[in-house]
């Protein structure tokens, strides 16, 4: 999986000051609006800014720090500090490799920094603020990260060449040194970093011509590999603190619910136990380790003041949002043409789950409050978000506070969130000493914020060779948007997050009406963003629905998304690639084992999966195989795009096959991996990933996989069975062996069309 | 006060009999490689050895251990399988947000303690305790092959020593 460089890029230099164009798409679509509305949003730079003095100062002031993310000390060390945050999705080792590739060093000759809470600072082009999602990090940085290695590089090159008195232009860069190739002299970086630090900043700036790269489209290993297989690395719930106590806290298991009274008689009396706290929803029994605190927690005898919602249940939730689906109010997102009077018409309804993150560490928070300072040891996906949190809870002012970011153990959009880390707050400013504030998994699947459940109906006009003439649209459910950054909400109140890949879809249909129905859930019950985000809802719907289209079509599903893309060569090669790839209709298949196809265009990439279930007499499903073909344009790390690939899916998969979180008496019903299953090794097939190279602009990858999987999936269960799935997750009941169902799957194969008529 | 062999090294701890290994070694000998993801059992996040065999630290009363030897990540690169094992890892690059990994590579190296070169069934048998989130078991079952034959595994992407790479 090389990176392909046959077409030569531009040599020229570049200007710092102009403006990058950006492969947007997924989440970062609603901040590019944000940007467009003229509300000023904070980002990166290559150069120096205003509070980087500061921020190197408190870094030790190392002799050059040119721009946020690079630090050479005299002694040649080389730290970089990351913008984003590092859950797993290989970010610290991408942006590594674009800022050495630029700078001249390996990867071998780096160190990793967390950086500090700075939207100033480390703000993402994309989203406006110091933000790990939306699949954007790499699409945002891939050009900024470059040049501020090139500035580095620059500055470095002058000290050398000015020592030396020659041309600039004639030095060279390599693992750390620069050369004067003509008179065979070299010098260490760190020999002149306290020169270069003294220089002005470049105007302008060299990126590496592509063919010439030496990290950048090569598989390397990722940089926090080797400490993470030693279990060395730390994560939030590693952190210790002198002093330290640990609080196992539990929260009103309904939405908006109280605290009543807690008798903590019981409790207070246990060996180790230290402290019961007490906030306006939670209790939290503090103990010597986690285990004193949550046997003391388990003594408490805990009255809840249930609240409004205390009689809540999935159903209701579900009949609110149908009703709000067919009757309510909706925004149109776009509407093309309009729809033909004559032709068959084709409609569908679908139901998507609320779903839960569980990230495998559950989420945790280390503050230490005094009267003039904060310190709070967090894994988050918002550092500036806690900042301001904590300022606001403590009362401090910002330069009193310090985070300190943390390896995630998982992210998935859970830790966009600041609820964990204030609950911590109000704990902790309660007591004397440094507080580790641990929520246990039954606590962290009960108080998710979880994916919003959708209703969407979808309606189509077939012409009279089956093809689309019109589709439309109505999705109805909560907005996570709307709350999260309301700022970003677009005209009429539109929450984009919520139509992303549908408003465009791949294929060549010549009208369309998307609308958009807002159906808030209960005050308390609070959604969150999930991985793959609305993109990840509507390519379950679309894809689906397209296979639905096939089958009444009577064409064959991969025939009939070939008709539609003739004008969209980008998608239809990913498609033709994993169709190639997997054999599709090359042979048959036995009874009851069928391959389901879905393509999308999320997160700026072209993705096509197709996935091979089998389907047990008694409706268990087996993944035996997937293929996924994708172009995210330029490939910075081959592995970790493989790698993000076969987990998103993956993740994906899981949640199709299994997940959902349901309400009963006002409260989440799942509390764990027992009753909130996950997708295990034993069940996992193997997955390809094949991709084409190109030279275009880096699509985003970390949701890319989730987004194409439950539609590829169903889709290969609806051929395998005859049955649809219009809910999520799998029911099997619907699936148990009825020969009936299979007459109305097209298959590629005639051996298949022989099933199907069987 | 109980005696624990851990890591080759006698801890003596003054904890409640049925306080469970996990939060014996991370909260009070200090080991943090030791994860902590369901408290029940079913994540696998915690597996540890006790006299080479895979066990789960949160459900483990520390009062039922007794002399036996246990084992945590922070130690197991000291053994043949092991050693393989995170060898393998690495080759592999399987990790990613990391987490479970200390539990995955714990069950990982009691397999191929107990079974050399393990069969697809035996690989899921061994490590379907172990859930990840991030999704790597496609990588997790292509490194316990690779460590298991020492021969390269088809999906294998990774350069392992170019100039430049990370060591």
């Amino acid at each position: 999986m090389k990176l392909k460089t046959g077409r030569p890029q531009t040599t020229d230099q570049i200007d710092l000051n102009r403006r990058h164009a950006i492969q947007s798409g997924g989440l970062a679509i609603a901040f590019l609006w944000l940007g467009g509305s003229g509300i000023a949003s904070a980002a990166i730079n290559a150069r120096r800014q205003p509070g980087d003095a500061a921020a190197a100062l408190a870094d030790g002031n190392p002799a050059f720090a040119p721009n946020a993310f690079i630090r050479i000390g005299t002694d040649g060390t080389v730290r970089l500090v990351m913008p984003t945050v590092e859950m797993g999705q290989a970010i610290y080792t991408g942006s590594s490799m674009l800022l050495a590739e630029e700078l001249g060093v390996g990867l071998d000759q780096i160190s990793v920094e967390h950086s500090p809470p700075s939207d100033d600072l480390y703000g993402m082009p994309l989203l406006g603020g110091q933000i790990t999602g939306g699949s954007t990090s790499t699409r945002g940085t891939w050009q900024v990260l470059r040049e501020a290695g090139a500035v580095a590089r620059t500055l470095l090159v002058t000290a050398a060449a000015t020592q030396w008195h020659v041309d600039p232009s004639t030095c060279t860069v390599d693992r750390g040194m620069v050369h004067h190739i003509p008179s065979g002299r070299s010098v260490g970086f760190g020999a002149v970093a306290s020169a270069a630090g003294q220089l002005p900043m470049p105007d302008k700036v060299q990126l590496t011509d592509p063919k010439d790269f030496k990290l950048i489209g090569k598989p390397l290993r990722r940089v926090d590999s080797a400490d993470k297989i030693k279990g060395a690395t730390q994560f939030g719930l590693d952190v210790r603190v002198p002093g330290m106590k640990i609080a196992v806290v539990k929260a009103c298991p309904t939405f908006d619910g109280k605290l009543a009274s807690v008798d903590d008689k019981a409790a207070r009396a246990m060996p180790g136990v230290v402290d019961v706290i007490r906030i306006a929803d939670a209790v939290a029994v503090v103990g010597d380790h986690f285990w004193a605190a949550k046997q003391g927690l388990e003594a408490l005898v805990i009255k809840w003041d249930r609240g409004e919602n205390a009689n809540l249940t999935t159903q209701q939730l579900r009949d609110a949002l149908a009703e709000s689906a067919l009757n309510g109010k909706s925004i149109v997102a776009r509407e093309v043409g309009s729809r033909p009077a004559d032709g068959k018409t084709v409609e569908s309804v679908y139901q998507l789950p609320m779903l839960a993150h569980a990230t495998m560490e559950p989420l945790n928070a280390t503050i230490f409050v005094t009267s003039d300072k904060c310190e709070i040891w967090v894994g988050t996906q918002v550092p500036a978000r806690v900042l301001d949190a904590a300022a606001k809870i403590t009362g401090l002012s910002k330069d009193k506070i310090i985070v300190h970011n943390q390896y995630l153990g998982g992210g998935f959009g859970r830790r966009l969130e600041t609820d964990s880390v204030e609950q911590a707050l109000a704990l902790a400013k309660q007591v004397s000493y440094p507080l580790k504030v641990v929520w246990t998994r039954e606590e962290d699947i009960r108080h998710d914020r979880v994916r919003p459940m959708y209703h969407d109906r979808i309606s189509a006009v077939l012409d009279a060779n089956g093809r689309p003439a019109w589709y439309g649209y109505r999705t109805s459910g909560g907005t996570v948007l709307g709350r999260w950054a309301p700022m970003a909400m677009g005209k009429d109140g539109l929450d984009s997050d919520a139509v992303e890949c549908v408003v465009e879809v791949p294929y060549e249909i010549p009208n369309l009406k998307v609308e958009w129905i807002r159906h808030d859930m209960p005050p308390g019950l609070i959604v969150g963003w999930w991985r793959g985000v609305g993109s990840t809802h509507n390519l379950f719907v679309v894809e689906s629905f397209m296979d639905e289209l096939a089958h009444h079509a009577g064409k064959d599903p991969l025939e009939y998304r070939r008709a539609l893309l003739q004008k969209n060569p980008r998608t239809l090669a990913v498609l033709n690639l994993a169709a190639e790839k997997i054999g599709w209709g090359a042979q048959p298949l036995p009874a009851r084992v069928a391959r389901g196809i879905a393509l999308g265009e999320p997160f700026g990439s072209r993705v096509c999966a197709i996935v091979e279930a089998e389907v047990t007499p008694q409706g268990e499903v087996r993944l035996r195989r997937a293929v996924v073909a994708l172009d995210c344009g330029i490939g910075v790390n081959p592995s970790s795009i493989e790698a993000q690939i076969q987990g998103g899916l993956l993740f994906g998969l899981s949640a199709a096959l299994y997940s959902e979180i349901t309400i009963k008496d006002g409260a989440i019903e799942q509390s764990n991996f027992n009753d909130y299953r996950n997708l295990r090794i034993n069940e996992t097939p193997l997955i390809e990933v094949h991709r084409i190279e190109n030279n275009e602009a880096p699509g985003g990858l970390g949701e890319v996989g989730t987004a194409i999987a439950a539609p590829a999936l169903a889709n290969a269960i609806f051929a395998a069975t005859g049955v649809r799935l219009y809910k999520l997750p799998v029911d099997r009941n619907l699936l148990v062996q009825d020969a009936n169902a299979l007459k109305h799957v097209v298959s590629a194969t005639a051996a298949d069309q022989g099933r199907s008529d069987a | 006060m109980l005696s624990l062999s851990v890591n080759g090294e006698s801890h003596s701890v003054d904890v409640p009999a049925d306080m469970p290994l996990l939060w014996v070694l991370r909260d009070v000998i200090g080991l943090m490689g030791t994860k902590f993801g369901c408290g029940i059992a079913q994540c696998g996040a915690c597996t540890v050895h006790l006299d080479g065999q895979p066990v789960r630290a949160c459900v483990l009363p520390v009062g039922s251990i007794g002399s036996k030897a246990i084992t945590t990540i922070e130690a197991i690169g000291d053994t043949p399988s092991g050693q393989k094992v995170q060898q393998a890892w690495l080759d592999v690059d399987v990790v990613q947000c990391g987490y479970c990994q200390s539990g995955q590579i714990m069950s990982a190296a009691a397999l191929l303690k107990r079974s050399p070169n393990p069969s697809d069934a035996e690989i899921d048998a061994a490590m379907s305790g172990n859930i990840c989130r991030c999704g790597t078991y496609v990588r997790i079952r292509a490194a316990i092959k690779q460590a298991a034959t020492g021969k390269l595994e088809i999906l294998q992407t990774i350069v392992t020593s170019p100039e430049g790479a990370a060591s």
